[in-house]
């Protein structure tokens, strides 16, 4: 659904690439491969200069979670952040959405794939678009 | 250089809250209770180390000085997240061994008032203008609660998840006992700042906060100081047969960082540094966990101390749900843990916690921790975590007499 004022989209971070099928993007280093999520001044694994862009995967497996039940005002609550881990590596941290809050229901180790969401509009009318991991 | 280091006084203040006094006033009187208990005074101190998380770039140390003793000597002001004040004492130790100082005062304070549960990032979200991708994150607005949490209670959960995620016989029950036994143990310390004992339902009943922490397994904020005054081995000859007599050594003062881990970038792990420093201290004191009498760890939330029963080895690998479910860590078990009350009930003023869990454990040592005593105690190990990450461990001995 494209309103007809073609109004703007941008990732919430750098890191989560929107055109296309969405997905993550991390710098890997080039000689150990670590992978982050952040500008990078030098590898902290091993201490080399040279990156280069990957793509993450867009499956991955619950590693940990909790439900957040108090939290800064406007932050909606119940809420579950998750750390992920994706398949063929990288470790990130999202909200798991569309699970439900009952921590009886979700199930460490379940099988996840990646979704996005709006998550707010600027005053020009940008959306900006979050990610999160939904049960797969 | 110093052979060894000795703890030849010691004192805290309550924990709670003071909101008639402020930071120097906490610190003052923890710093001339502990130079009391030594026998000495400030003129004596070679080097003062003043930890505090909040005021550290205030040149709290000095305007301590201002009001206990001036005497031109080296102070450092420290600040290394919730490993603050265990640091400012390796600060003052670091002196002594170095030779530069025969004796040293270290002081952790915090006045936090009622900071909140969450703290300063537990903010408003700002209203969105324009959005401008900025920082190392290229983020376009704070994303707390948009791409999961950051904040500490939900990343200790998140911490004592994982280690759910892998070992069979941990959740929700396990790490509600952690705090029905620190609220237990607190009742007996005078200086703790809640001495209420909470049933398992209790804890398991309370306010949710960040699952599987309900709010009965959250430290408190407060306001509270610690102080010790260190010796070399050398000077402790030259002191008096009582100050020998109490003195406790210290025998291994080890302070680590995270190393590289690839979940780094989720949210900081706080076990492998916890294991690398209980290694070292192990091995520096020449003692292991069978050998303690009394741990003193950092159970900012109930989630942590369960899985530090690990990260210290005072459980076999994948057994910390066990240890709890048969009591270990209980006063009257395998290994007491926290039996001050820990952080979840004795309180958690920053900068003075990783000085307050030397207090404890050397007040047993010289069995003069009145009802709370663990009789005979000899060996104890004190840990201190601070997020981002800092991990402090000490390992203390009685003197041998
Ligand atoms: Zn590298």
């Amino acid at each position: 659904m494209v309103p007809a004022t073609a109004s703007k989209r941008i990732p919430v971070v750098d890191y989560l690439v929107i055109e296309g099928e969405p997905h993550l993007e991390a710098n890997a280093c080039v000689a150990c491969g670590a992978l982050y999520f952040d500008r990078r001044n030098a590898c902290a694994r091993c201490g080399k200069l040279e990156f280069t862009r990957k793509t993450l995967a867009t499956t991955g497996s619950l590693r940990s979670y909790t439900i957040i039940h108090r939290a800064a005002p406007n932050v909606p609550v119940p809420y579950v952040s998750s750390v992920i881990e994706l398949d063929g590596g990288g470790v990130v941290k999202a909200n798991l959405v569309a699970a439900g809050t009952d921590p009886e229901k979700i199930e460490l180790g379940m099988k996840v794939a990646l979704t996005t969401f709006p998550c707010g509009h600027d005053e020009e009318g940008t959306e900006a678009v979050a990610f999160g991991f939904v049960p797969a | 250089m110093s052979d060894s280091v000795w703890i030849i006084g010691t004192s805290m203040t309550k924990f709670g809250r003071y909101p008639d006094k402020d930071t120097v006033d906490l610190a003052s009187e923890a710093a001339l209770g502990a130079l009391d208990d030594a026998g000495t005074t400030m003129a004596d101190m070679g080097v003062l180390a003043v930890g505090c998380l909040l005021e550290a770039s205030a040149m709290l140390g000095q305007r301590l000085q201002k009001q206990i003793g001036q005497s031109g000597v080296a102070v450092y002001n420290v600040a290394n997240a919730c490993a603050t004040g265990a640091t400012a004492v390796r600060t003052a130790l670091l002196a002594i061994k170095a030779g530069e100082a025969d004796l040293g005062l270290a002081v952790g304070v915090e006045q936090m008032g009622k900071a909140g549960l969450l703290g300063p990032a537990g903010q408003a979200r700002s209203k969105p203008a324009g959005y401008t991708p900025s920082g190392r994150y290229g983020s376009v607005m704070a994303v707390e609660g948009i791409l999961g949490t950051g904040l500490m209670p939900g990343v200790f959960a998140q911490a004592g998840m994982e280690y759910a995620s892998r070992h069979s016989g941990v959740g929700f029950e396990q790490f509600a006992k952690v705090a029905e036994k620190n609220h237990a143990h607190s009742t007996l310390n005078p200086l703790a700042q809640y001495q209420k004992a909470f049933s398992l339902e209790q804890v398991m009943g309370a306010e949710m906060v960040a699952y599987p922490n309900t709010l009965l397994m959250c430290c408190p904020t407060g306001d509270g100081a610690a102080a010790v005054v260190l010796c070399s081995g050398a000077k402790l000859k030259s002191l008096g047969l009582d100050v020998r007599r109490r003195a406790v050594k210290v025998s291994a003062s080890v302070l680590t960082s995270d190393p590289y881990v690839e979940s780094d970038t989720a949210q900081p792990d706080v076990s492998t540094l916890t294991k690398m420093a209980a290694a070292q201290a192990y091995e520096a004191a020449g003692v292991g966990p069978a050998d303690l009498d009394l741990v003193e760890l950092h159970d900012c939330f109930a989630t942590a101390e369960l899985i530090h029963y690990e990260n210290l080895s005072l459980c076999e690998a994948g057994g910390a749900g066990d240890f709890i479910d048969r009591r270990g860590p209980w006063r009257d078990g395998q290994t007491p843990v926290n039996v001050s009350g820990g952080l979840i009930s004795k309180g958690h003023p920053i900068g003075a916690t990783g000085v307050a869990n030397l207090y404890e454990v050397a007040t047993h040592l010289r069995g003069e921790a009145g009802d709370r005593q663990i009789d005979g105690a000899r060996v104890g190990l004190a840990h201190v975590i601070g997020l981002g990450s800092a991990c402090a461990v000490h390992v203390l001995e009685r003197a041998a007499s």
